[in-house]
Protein backbone atom coordinates (compact mmCIF):
# COMPACT_ATOMS: atom_id res chain seq x y z
CA UNK A 1 0.00 0.00 0.00
CA UNK A 2 1.62 3.36 -0.73
CA UNK A 3 3.02 5.54 1.76
CA UNK A 4 0.13 8.08 3.79
CA UNK A 5 -2.56 5.88 2.68
CA UNK A 6 -3.29 4.52 5.52
CA UNK A 7 -5.13 8.23 6.68
CA UNK A 8 -6.82 8.73 4.08
CA UNK A 9 -11.20 8.48 4.99
CA UNK A 10 -13.02 5.23 3.76
CA UNK A 11 -15.73 7.37 2.38
CA UNK A 12 -13.11 8.96 0.15
CA UNK A 13 -11.37 5.84 -1.16
CA UNK A 14 -14.91 4.89 -1.97
CA UNK A 15 -14.61 7.84 -4.52
CA UNK A 16 -11.71 6.91 -5.82
CA UNK A 17 -12.60 5.76 -9.22
CA UNK A 18 -9.64 7.47 -10.82
CA UNK A 19 -8.47 5.25 -13.35
CA UNK A 20 -10.63 7.57 -15.66
CA UNK A 21 -9.35 11.09 -14.03
CA UNK A 22 -7.58 12.66 -17.10
CA UNK A 23 -3.72 13.74 -16.47
CA UNK A 24 -4.29 16.98 -15.05
CA UNK A 25 -1.97 19.74 -16.67
CA UNK A 26 -0.87 21.43 -13.46
CA UNK A 27 2.53 22.51 -13.51
CA UNK A 28 1.65 26.10 -14.85
CA UNK A 29 -1.24 25.63 -12.56
CA UNK A 30 1.47 25.64 -9.25
CA UNK A 31 3.51 28.62 -11.05
CA UNK A 32 0.43 30.62 -11.05
CA UNK A 33 -0.50 30.06 -7.36
CA UNK A 34 3.27 30.93 -6.29
CA UNK A 35 3.28 34.26 -8.76
CA UNK A 36 -0.10 34.94 -6.97
CA UNK A 37 1.30 34.86 -3.46
CA UNK A 38 4.27 36.90 -4.57
CA UNK A 39 2.61 39.60 -6.64
CA UNK A 40 0.34 39.93 -3.50
CA UNK A 41 3.02 40.90 -1.18
CA UNK A 42 4.93 43.29 -3.59
CA UNK A 43 1.63 45.25 -4.49
CA UNK A 44 0.21 45.66 -0.67
CA UNK A 45 3.99 46.62 0.27
CA UNK A 46 3.59 49.19 -2.67
CA UNK A 47 0.34 50.25 -1.20
CA UNK A 48 1.60 50.50 2.48
CA UNK A 49 3.95 52.63 0.67
CA UNK A 50 2.12 55.01 -0.87
CA UNK A 51 -0.32 55.27 1.83
CA UNK A 52 2.64 56.58 4.30
CA UNK A 53 4.06 59.12 1.00
CA UNK A 54 0.26 60.56 1.27
CA UNK A 55 0.75 60.87 5.71
CA UNK A 56 4.32 61.92 5.22
CA UNK A 57 5.29 63.34 1.11
CA UNK A 58 9.19 63.57 2.62
CA UNK A 59 8.64 59.69 1.25
CA UNK A 60 8.28 61.02 -2.32
CA UNK A 61 12.21 60.93 -2.00
CA UNK A 62 12.38 63.41 -4.04
CA UNK A 63 13.34 61.31 -7.01
CA UNK A 64 10.92 60.92 -10.59
CA UNK A 65 10.61 57.58 -10.47
CA UNK A 66 9.82 57.49 -6.57
CA UNK A 67 7.02 59.63 -6.86
CA UNK A 68 3.42 58.79 -5.96
CA UNK A 69 2.00 59.70 -9.53
CA UNK A 70 4.33 56.99 -10.57
CA UNK A 71 4.17 54.91 -7.94
CA UNK A 72 0.63 54.56 -7.36
CA UNK A 73 -0.25 52.51 -10.98
CA UNK A 74 2.32 50.25 -10.08
CA UNK A 75 0.37 49.23 -6.83
CA UNK A 76 -3.13 49.29 -8.45
CA UNK A 77 -1.74 47.17 -11.06
CA UNK A 78 -0.05 44.59 -8.92
CA UNK A 79 -2.62 43.87 -6.86
CA UNK A 80 -5.72 44.13 -9.96
CA UNK A 81 -3.71 42.45 -12.49
CA UNK A 82 -0.86 40.70 -11.26
CA UNK A 83 -2.31 39.50 -7.75
CA UNK A 84 -5.78 38.98 -8.98
CA UNK A 85 -4.50 38.35 -12.41
CA UNK A 86 -2.63 35.39 -11.13
CA UNK A 87 -5.50 34.19 -8.80
CA UNK A 88 -7.79 33.94 -11.26
CA UNK A 89 -5.51 31.80 -14.03
CA UNK A 90 -4.57 29.50 -11.38
CA UNK A 91 -8.29 29.01 -10.58
CA UNK A 92 -9.82 28.94 -14.08
CA UNK A 93 -6.98 26.56 -15.21
CA UNK A 94 -7.38 23.85 -12.49
CA UNK A 95 -11.31 24.66 -12.13
CA UNK A 96 -12.16 24.14 -15.95
CA UNK A 97 -10.16 20.95 -16.32
CA UNK A 98 -12.13 19.39 -13.20
CA UNK A 99 -15.33 20.29 -13.62
CA UNK A 100 -15.09 19.31 -17.57
CA UNK A 101 -12.79 16.31 -16.42
CA UNK A 102 -10.50 17.35 -19.18
CA UNK A 103 -6.89 18.04 -19.71
CA UNK A 104 -5.89 21.59 -20.51
CA UNK A 105 -6.27 22.25 -23.81
CA UNK A 106 -2.75 22.89 -25.82
CA UNK A 107 -1.16 20.78 -22.49
CA UNK A 108 1.29 21.75 -20.30
CA UNK A 109 3.58 23.66 -23.32
CA UNK A 110 -0.06 26.19 -23.68
CA UNK A 111 -0.12 26.70 -19.72
CA UNK A 112 3.64 27.43 -19.13
CA UNK A 113 2.90 30.21 -22.17
CA UNK A 114 0.16 31.72 -20.57
CA UNK A 115 2.28 31.97 -17.01
CA UNK A 116 5.31 33.23 -18.80
CA UNK A 117 3.40 35.26 -21.24
CA UNK A 118 1.02 37.15 -18.59
CA UNK A 119 3.92 38.17 -15.95
CA UNK A 120 6.27 39.09 -19.05
CA UNK A 121 3.16 41.68 -19.75
CA UNK A 122 3.18 42.53 -15.91
CA UNK A 123 7.28 43.14 -15.80
CA UNK A 124 6.78 45.32 -18.85
CA UNK A 125 4.13 47.60 -17.87
CA UNK A 126 5.43 48.15 -14.35
CA UNK A 127 8.88 48.94 -15.40
CA UNK A 128 7.20 51.43 -17.54
CA UNK A 129 5.07 53.52 -15.12
CA UNK A 130 8.32 53.71 -13.26
CA UNK A 131 9.80 54.87 -16.44
CA UNK A 132 6.89 57.37 -16.83
CA UNK A 133 5.79 55.80 -19.59
CA UNK A 134 1.66 55.71 -19.43
CA UNK A 135 -1.44 56.12 -21.31
CA UNK A 136 -2.55 58.14 -18.21
CA UNK A 137 -6.14 56.16 -18.21
CA UNK A 138 -7.03 54.72 -14.67
CA UNK A 139 -6.03 50.84 -14.64
CA UNK A 140 -5.04 50.90 -18.79
CA UNK A 141 -1.63 52.73 -18.16
CA UNK A 142 0.42 50.20 -20.33
CA UNK A 143 1.44 51.65 -23.68
CA UNK A 144 0.97 50.38 -27.21
CA UNK A 145 3.38 47.67 -26.70
CA UNK A 146 2.36 45.73 -23.58
CA UNK A 147 -0.84 46.56 -24.94
CA UNK A 148 -0.37 44.15 -28.08
CA UNK A 149 1.63 41.71 -25.75
CA UNK A 150 -1.46 41.22 -23.57
CA UNK A 151 -3.68 41.05 -26.49
CA UNK A 152 -1.95 38.37 -27.61
CA UNK A 153 -1.56 36.84 -24.30
CA UNK A 154 -5.54 37.22 -23.63
CA UNK A 155 -6.65 35.69 -26.94
CA UNK A 156 -4.41 32.22 -26.28
CA UNK A 157 -5.88 32.22 -22.53
CA UNK A 158 -9.56 32.34 -24.70
CA UNK A 159 -8.42 29.32 -27.11
CA UNK A 160 -6.84 27.32 -23.95
CA UNK A 161 -10.05 27.90 -21.59
CA UNK A 162 -12.61 27.46 -24.43
CA UNK A 163 -10.61 24.64 -26.53
CA UNK A 164 -10.66 22.99 -22.74
CA UNK A 165 -14.59 23.55 -22.26
CA UNK A 166 -15.05 21.83 -25.71
CA UNK A 167 -13.23 18.56 -25.01
CA UNK A 168 -15.16 18.40 -21.82
CA UNK A 169 -16.09 14.83 -20.93
CA UNK A 170 -18.96 16.25 -18.43
CA UNK A 171 -21.76 16.59 -20.55
CA UNK A 172 -23.04 20.01 -18.66
CA UNK A 173 -20.60 23.41 -18.30
CA UNK A 174 -20.93 23.88 -14.59
CA UNK A 175 -21.19 27.39 -13.85
CA UNK A 176 -17.96 29.00 -12.61
CA UNK A 177 -17.05 28.50 -16.16
CA UNK A 178 -20.01 30.52 -17.21
CA UNK A 179 -18.16 33.35 -15.16
CA UNK A 180 -14.54 31.93 -16.59
CA UNK A 181 -15.97 33.21 -19.74
CA UNK A 182 -17.70 35.93 -19.58
CA UNK A 183 -14.78 37.46 -17.69
CA UNK A 184 -12.12 36.19 -20.48
CA UNK A 185 -14.10 37.37 -23.26
CA UNK A 186 -15.40 40.88 -22.29
CA UNK A 187 -11.78 41.40 -20.61
CA UNK A 188 -10.68 40.70 -23.88
CA UNK A 189 -13.05 42.92 -25.63
CA UNK A 190 -12.61 45.83 -23.17
CA UNK A 191 -8.87 45.81 -23.27
CA UNK A 192 -8.91 45.81 -27.21
CA UNK A 193 -11.83 48.43 -27.13
CA UNK A 194 -10.44 51.11 -24.83
CA UNK A 195 -6.66 50.82 -26.67
CA UNK A 196 -7.05 52.07 -29.71
CA UNK A 197 -4.60 54.53 -30.14
CA UNK A 198 -1.77 55.39 -32.99
CA UNK A 199 1.90 54.96 -31.87
CA UNK A 200 4.00 57.87 -32.50
CA UNK A 201 6.51 56.66 -34.46
CA UNK A 202 8.46 53.73 -32.77
CA UNK A 203 8.44 55.93 -29.64
CA UNK A 204 6.85 54.58 -26.56
CA UNK A 205 3.98 57.03 -26.86
CA UNK A 206 0.70 57.23 -28.82
CA UNK A 207 -2.24 59.14 -29.57
CA UNK A 208 -5.88 57.10 -28.83
CA UNK A 209 -8.32 57.06 -31.60
CA UNK A 210 -11.05 59.11 -29.17
CA UNK A 211 -11.01 62.00 -28.03
CA UNK A 212 -12.57 64.39 -25.47
CA UNK A 213 -15.82 63.16 -23.62
CA UNK A 214 -16.10 60.18 -26.02
CA UNK A 215 -12.56 58.80 -24.82
CA UNK A 216 -13.38 59.64 -21.18
CA UNK A 217 -16.95 57.01 -21.98
CA UNK A 218 -14.52 54.42 -23.58
CA UNK A 219 -12.38 54.77 -21.19
CA UNK A 220 -14.94 53.83 -17.86
CA UNK A 221 -16.79 51.62 -20.39
CA UNK A 222 -13.62 49.99 -19.98
CA UNK A 223 -12.94 50.64 -16.09
CA UNK A 224 -16.20 50.11 -14.69
CA UNK A 225 -16.36 47.01 -16.47
CA UNK A 226 -12.81 45.68 -15.23
CA UNK A 227 -14.16 46.13 -11.80
CA UNK A 228 -17.30 43.74 -13.28
CA UNK A 229 -15.97 41.08 -15.21
CA UNK A 230 -12.57 41.06 -13.66
CA UNK A 231 -12.92 41.92 -10.33
CA UNK A 232 -16.46 40.32 -9.66
CA UNK A 233 -17.54 37.63 -12.59
CA UNK A 234 -13.84 36.20 -12.62
CA UNK A 235 -13.68 36.02 -8.65
CA UNK A 236 -17.50 34.83 -8.97
CA UNK A 237 -16.39 31.55 -10.65
CA UNK A 238 -13.73 31.30 -7.38
CA UNK A 239 -16.62 31.71 -5.11
CA UNK A 240 -18.53 28.86 -6.84
CA UNK A 241 -16.60 26.03 -7.27
CA UNK A 242 -14.22 26.90 -3.68
CA UNK A 243 -16.87 27.46 -1.58
CA UNK A 244 -18.71 24.26 -2.24
CA UNK A 245 -15.22 22.43 -2.28
CA UNK A 246 -14.64 23.74 1.18
CA UNK A 247 -18.04 23.77 2.96
CA UNK A 248 -18.27 19.67 0.91
CA UNK A 249 -22.05 20.81 -0.04
CA UNK A 250 -23.79 22.15 -3.54
CA UNK A 251 -24.04 25.45 -3.94
CA UNK A 252 -27.17 26.41 -2.28
CA UNK A 253 -29.33 27.21 -5.21
CA UNK A 254 -27.93 26.35 -8.96
CA UNK A 255 -31.02 28.05 -10.01
CA UNK A 256 -30.39 30.95 -8.67
CA UNK A 257 -26.85 30.74 -9.92
CA UNK A 258 -27.93 30.81 -13.23
CA UNK A 259 -30.00 33.84 -12.87
CA UNK A 260 -27.26 35.53 -11.41
CA UNK A 261 -25.11 34.65 -13.97
CA UNK A 262 -27.08 35.96 -16.81
CA UNK A 263 -28.74 39.42 -15.24
CA UNK A 264 -24.73 40.18 -14.20
CA UNK A 265 -24.28 40.05 -17.46
CA UNK A 266 -26.92 41.67 -18.98
CA UNK A 267 -26.83 44.84 -16.60
CA UNK A 268 -23.32 45.29 -15.49
CA UNK A 269 -21.79 46.51 -18.94
CA UNK A 270 -24.21 49.57 -18.79
CA UNK A 271 -23.12 50.88 -15.65
CA UNK A 272 -19.54 52.62 -16.46
CA UNK A 273 -21.34 56.16 -16.92
CA UNK A 274 -21.59 56.34 -12.93
CA UNK A 275 -18.10 57.51 -13.48
CA UNK A 276 -18.93 60.76 -14.81
CA UNK A 277 -21.45 62.29 -13.21
CA UNK A 278 -21.24 65.83 -14.12
CA UNK A 279 -19.32 65.79 -16.56
CA UNK A 280 -19.80 66.98 -20.26
CA UNK A 281 -20.95 63.56 -20.96
CA UNK A 282 -24.88 64.18 -21.74
CA UNK A 283 -27.58 63.80 -18.70
CA UNK A 284 -29.22 60.75 -20.71
CA UNK A 285 -26.33 58.69 -20.57
CA UNK A 286 -25.29 59.91 -16.71
CA UNK A 287 -28.92 58.81 -15.63
CA UNK A 288 -28.32 55.41 -18.05
CA UNK A 289 -25.60 54.05 -15.67
CA UNK A 290 -27.20 55.12 -12.17
CA UNK A 291 -29.74 53.21 -13.16
CA UNK A 292 -28.56 49.99 -14.29
CA UNK A 293 -26.14 50.77 -10.92
CA UNK A 294 -28.69 50.19 -8.79
CA UNK A 295 -30.32 47.64 -10.40
CA UNK A 296 -27.61 45.67 -10.01
CA UNK A 297 -27.86 45.42 -6.31
CA UNK A 298 -30.41 42.35 -7.13
CA UNK A 299 -28.07 39.54 -8.98
CA UNK A 300 -25.48 40.89 -6.42
CA UNK A 301 -26.84 40.49 -3.24
CA UNK A 302 -28.38 36.78 -4.88
CA UNK A 303 -25.07 35.96 -5.33
CA UNK A 304 -24.02 37.13 -1.97
CA UNK A 305 -27.25 34.98 -0.59
CA UNK A 306 -26.48 31.80 -2.26
CA UNK A 307 -22.71 32.15 -1.25
CA UNK A 308 -23.91 32.63 2.46
CA UNK A 309 -26.62 29.70 2.17
CA UNK A 310 -23.92 27.15 0.89
CA UNK A 311 -22.84 27.30 4.28
CA UNK A 312 -26.49 26.48 6.02
CA UNK A 313 -26.41 23.59 8.13
CA UNK A 314 -22.77 23.76 8.36
CA UNK A 315 -21.80 26.78 10.11
CA UNK A 316 -19.72 24.84 12.40
CA UNK A 317 -16.76 24.98 9.60
CA UNK A 318 -16.10 28.36 10.68
CA UNK A 319 -15.25 27.44 14.00
CA UNK A 320 -12.73 25.23 13.27
CA UNK A 321 -11.80 25.64 8.79
CA UNK A 322 -9.97 29.47 8.89
CA UNK A 323 -9.40 29.03 5.65
CA UNK A 324 -13.19 28.81 4.93
CA UNK A 325 -14.03 31.47 6.95
CA UNK A 326 -11.65 33.75 4.32
CA UNK A 327 -14.17 32.62 2.03
CA UNK A 328 -17.16 33.18 3.58
CA UNK A 329 -16.25 36.58 4.73
CA UNK A 330 -15.29 38.00 1.24
CA UNK A 331 -18.66 37.02 0.38
CA UNK A 332 -19.64 39.10 3.20
CA UNK A 333 -17.52 41.66 1.76
CA UNK A 334 -19.31 41.09 -2.05
CA UNK A 335 -22.07 42.22 -0.31
CA UNK A 336 -21.20 45.14 1.47
CA UNK A 337 -19.22 46.96 -1.47
CA UNK A 338 -22.11 45.90 -3.85
CA UNK A 339 -24.37 47.78 -1.63
CA UNK A 340 -22.40 50.80 -1.58
CA UNK A 341 -21.75 50.71 -5.06
CA UNK A 342 -24.89 51.38 -6.58
CA UNK A 343 -25.41 54.40 -3.75
CA UNK A 344 -22.39 56.11 -4.48
CA UNK A 345 -23.64 55.96 -8.20
CA UNK A 346 -26.57 57.79 -7.62
CA UNK A 347 -26.00 61.25 -8.64
CA UNK A 348 -27.13 62.95 -5.52
CA UNK A 349 -24.58 60.99 -3.30
CA UNK A 350 -22.31 61.30 -5.76
CA UNK A 351 -22.26 64.60 -5.76
CA UNK A 352 -20.66 64.38 -2.59
CA UNK A 353 -18.15 61.75 -2.60
CA UNK A 354 -16.88 62.24 -6.05
CA UNK A 355 -13.06 63.09 -6.30
CA UNK A 356 -12.71 61.92 -2.16
CA UNK A 357 -11.22 59.26 -0.22
CA UNK A 358 -14.84 57.58 -0.29
CA UNK A 359 -14.30 56.29 -3.28
CA UNK A 360 -11.18 54.57 -1.78
CA UNK A 361 -12.21 53.21 1.36
CA UNK A 362 -15.25 51.83 -0.89
CA UNK A 363 -12.87 49.97 -3.65
CA UNK A 364 -10.92 48.81 -0.96
CA UNK A 365 -13.15 47.45 0.74
CA UNK A 366 -14.15 45.36 -2.00
CA UNK A 367 -10.54 44.73 -2.84
CA UNK A 368 -9.34 43.61 0.46
CA UNK A 369 -12.22 42.41 1.56
CA UNK A 370 -13.87 40.39 -1.26
CA UNK A 371 -10.58 39.55 -4.29
CA UNK A 372 -8.27 39.75 -1.34
CA UNK A 373 -10.57 37.32 0.88
CA UNK A 374 -11.62 35.18 -1.70
CA UNK A 375 -7.95 34.57 -3.27
CA UNK A 376 -6.82 33.83 0.60
CA UNK A 377 -9.63 31.15 1.12
CA UNK A 378 -8.53 29.18 -2.44
CA UNK A 379 -4.87 29.73 -2.27
CA UNK A 380 -5.02 27.87 1.89
CA UNK A 381 -7.45 24.67 -0.19
CA UNK A 382 -4.85 24.68 -3.08
CA UNK A 383 -1.76 24.73 -2.03
CA UNK A 384 -1.97 21.61 0.15
CA UNK A 385 -4.00 19.87 -3.51
CA UNK A 386 -1.57 21.06 -6.08
CA UNK A 387 1.51 20.25 -3.91
CA UNK A 388 0.43 16.72 -2.52
CA UNK A 389 0.14 17.39 0.85
CA UNK A 390 -2.46 16.27 3.52
CA UNK A 391 -2.59 20.01 4.67
CA UNK A 392 -1.46 22.92 5.81
CA UNK A 393 1.41 23.40 7.53
CA UNK A 394 -0.90 25.55 10.21
CA UNK A 395 -4.59 26.35 10.91
CA UNK A 396 -3.50 28.88 13.57
CA UNK A 397 -1.46 30.92 11.45
CA UNK A 398 -4.34 31.18 8.95
CA UNK A 399 -6.71 32.25 11.50
CA UNK A 400 -4.32 35.08 12.77
CA UNK A 401 -3.76 35.82 9.30
CA UNK A 402 -7.88 36.37 8.82
CA UNK A 403 -7.47 38.67 12.07
CA UNK A 404 -5.08 40.31 11.37
CA UNK A 405 -6.62 41.31 7.48
CA UNK A 406 -9.88 41.76 9.22
CA UNK A 407 -8.58 44.44 11.77
CA UNK A 408 -6.69 45.82 8.60
CA UNK A 409 -10.01 46.38 6.84
CA UNK A 410 -11.87 47.78 9.29
CA UNK A 411 -9.10 50.68 10.05
CA UNK A 412 -8.22 51.07 6.59
CA UNK A 413 -12.62 51.39 5.70
CA UNK A 414 -13.59 53.07 8.33
CA UNK A 415 -10.56 55.82 8.03
CA UNK A 416 -11.50 56.43 4.35
CA UNK A 417 -15.27 56.61 4.94
CA UNK A 418 -14.78 59.27 7.76
CA UNK A 419 -12.08 60.99 5.73
CA UNK A 420 -13.75 61.21 1.94
CA UNK A 421 -17.15 62.36 3.82
CA UNK A 422 -14.88 65.21 5.90
CA UNK A 423 -13.66 66.05 2.76
CA UNK A 424 -16.36 66.52 0.21
CA UNK A 425 -17.97 68.47 2.82
CA UNK A 426 -15.14 70.89 3.40
CA UNK A 427 -14.91 71.41 -0.25
CA UNK A 428 -18.93 72.74 -1.14
CA UNK A 429 -19.17 74.49 2.44
CA UNK A 430 -19.83 77.96 2.00
CA UNK A 431 -19.63 81.19 4.36
CA UNK A 432 -22.46 83.73 4.70
CA UNK A 433 -21.33 85.51 2.64
CA UNK A 434 -21.21 82.61 -0.38
CA UNK A 435 -17.20 81.88 -0.32
CA UNK A 436 -15.92 78.35 0.09
CA UNK A 437 -15.76 78.37 4.15
CA UNK A 438 -12.15 75.89 3.33
CA UNK A 439 -8.94 76.43 1.32
CA UNK A 440 -8.22 72.90 -0.19
CA UNK A 441 -4.88 72.77 1.28
CA UNK A 442 -7.30 72.80 4.87
CA UNK A 443 -8.90 69.82 3.36
CA UNK A 444 -5.64 68.24 3.06
CA UNK A 445 -4.24 68.80 6.08
CA UNK A 446 -7.42 67.47 7.94
CA UNK A 447 -6.69 64.19 5.76
CA UNK A 448 -3.43 63.60 7.74
CA UNK A 449 -4.63 61.63 10.98
CA UNK A 450 -7.16 59.55 8.99
CA UNK A 451 -3.85 58.95 6.70
CA UNK A 452 -2.06 57.49 9.23
CA UNK A 453 -4.81 55.28 10.39
CA UNK A 454 -5.54 53.83 6.50
CA UNK A 455 -1.48 53.24 6.76
CA UNK A 456 -1.81 51.36 9.86
CA UNK A 457 -4.61 48.99 8.38
CA UNK A 458 -2.49 48.39 5.49
CA UNK A 459 0.38 47.25 7.53
CA UNK A 460 -1.72 44.85 9.20
CA UNK A 461 -3.06 43.66 6.35
CA UNK A 462 0.43 43.35 4.85
CA UNK A 463 1.51 41.38 7.88
CA UNK A 464 -1.64 39.12 7.43
CA UNK A 465 -0.09 37.94 4.27
CA UNK A 466 3.83 37.83 5.31
CA UNK A 467 2.26 35.20 7.30
CA UNK A 468 0.24 33.33 4.82
CA UNK A 469 3.92 33.52 2.99
CA UNK A 470 5.17 31.43 5.69
CA UNK A 471 2.50 28.97 5.80
CA UNK A 472 2.35 28.34 2.56
CA UNK A 473 6.09 28.24 1.94
CA UNK A 474 6.59 25.56 5.10
CA UNK A 475 3.43 23.44 3.77
CA UNK A 476 5.03 23.22 0.46
CA UNK A 477 8.68 22.67 2.10
CA UNK A 478 7.04 19.87 4.61
CA UNK A 479 9.07 16.66 3.90
CA UNK A 480 8.06 14.32 1.14
CA UNK A 481 7.15 11.91 3.58
CA UNK A 482 4.22 14.10 4.33
CA UNK A 483 2.89 13.34 1.17
CA UNK A 484 -0.34 11.83 -0.15
CA UNK A 485 0.09 9.78 -3.14
CA UNK A 486 -1.82 11.97 -6.09
CA UNK A 487 -3.48 8.51 -6.94
CA UNK A 488 -4.92 8.83 -3.41
CA UNK A 489 -5.92 12.65 -2.63
CA UNK A 490 -8.83 13.87 -1.09
CA UNK A 491 -11.98 15.04 -3.52
CA UNK B 1 -34.20 52.45 -44.22
CA UNK B 2 -30.93 53.59 -42.59
CA UNK B 3 -33.02 56.30 -41.05
CA UNK B 4 -35.72 53.62 -39.57
CA UNK B 5 -33.25 51.41 -38.18
CA UNK B 6 -31.20 54.54 -36.98
CA UNK B 7 -34.33 55.05 -35.04
CA UNK B 8 -35.56 51.95 -33.88
CA UNK B 9 -33.21 49.68 -33.87
CA UNK B 10 -31.93 50.97 -29.98
CA UNK B 11 -35.46 50.26 -29.01
CA UNK B 12 -35.88 47.10 -30.61
CA UNK B 13 -32.44 45.89 -29.19
CA UNK B 14 -33.97 46.29 -25.74
CA UNK B 15 -36.96 44.71 -26.33
CA UNK B 16 -35.13 41.82 -27.93
CA UNK B 17 -32.68 41.89 -24.93
CA UNK B 18 -35.38 41.45 -22.33
CA UNK B 19 -37.21 38.85 -24.36
CA UNK B 20 -34.04 37.04 -24.81
CA UNK B 21 -33.54 37.50 -20.18
CA UNK B 22 -36.93 36.74 -20.29
CA UNK B 23 -36.14 33.09 -21.90
CA UNK B 24 -33.48 32.38 -19.59
CA UNK B 25 -35.26 33.04 -16.26
CA UNK B 26 -38.32 30.42 -17.81
CA UNK B 27 -36.24 28.10 -19.08
CA UNK B 28 -34.52 28.10 -15.52
CA UNK B 29 -37.26 28.67 -13.20
CA UNK B 30 -39.51 25.48 -14.83
CA UNK B 31 -40.51 23.16 -12.05
CA UNK B 32 -39.32 20.68 -14.31
CA UNK B 33 -35.57 21.34 -14.56
CA UNK B 34 -35.30 20.82 -10.74
CA UNK B 35 -33.57 17.97 -10.52
CA UNK B 36 -31.45 18.13 -13.75
CA UNK B 37 -30.11 21.44 -11.98
CA UNK B 38 -29.53 19.58 -8.65
CA UNK B 39 -27.41 17.15 -10.08
CA UNK B 40 -25.21 19.49 -11.55
CA UNK B 41 -24.49 21.59 -8.59
CA UNK B 42 -23.00 18.69 -7.65
CA UNK B 43 -19.90 18.88 -10.21
CA UNK B 44 -17.75 20.06 -8.54
CA UNK B 45 -18.39 17.95 -5.43
CA UNK B 46 -17.49 14.49 -7.94
CA UNK B 47 -14.33 15.68 -9.50
CA UNK B 48 -11.37 13.89 -9.16
CA UNK B 49 -9.81 16.95 -7.93
CA UNK B 50 -7.77 15.93 -4.98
Amino acid sequence: MPEGSATIPAPVLERLHLSTQPDYVDGPVRAFAVATVFWGLAGFAAGLFIALQLAFPALNLGLEWTTFGRLRPLHTSAVIFAFGGNALLFSSLYIVQRTCRARLFGGEDAGWFLFGGYNLFIVVAATGYLLGITQGKEYAEPEWYADLWLAVVWIAYLVVFGGTILRRTEPHIYVANWFFLSFIITIAMLHIGNNVVLPVGLSSRSYTFAAGVQDAMIQWWYGHNAVGFFLTSGFLGMMYYFIPKQADRPIYSYRLSIVHFWSLTFLYIWAGPHHLHYTALPDWAQTLGMVFSIMLWMPSWGGMINGLMTLSGAWDKLRTDPALRFSVAAVGFYGMATFEGPVMSIRAVNALSHYTDWTIGHVHSGALGWNGFIIFGALYWIVPKLWNKPGLYSTRLVSWHFWLASLGIVLYAAAMWVAGIMQGLMWRAYDSLGFLQYSFVESVAAMHPYYVIRAGGGVLYLAGAVLMAVNLWRTIAASAASAVPATLRAA
Amino acid sequence: MLDFLHDWLPSIWVAWFFAVFLLILVRTLRPSRRAALERQAMIPLQDDAG
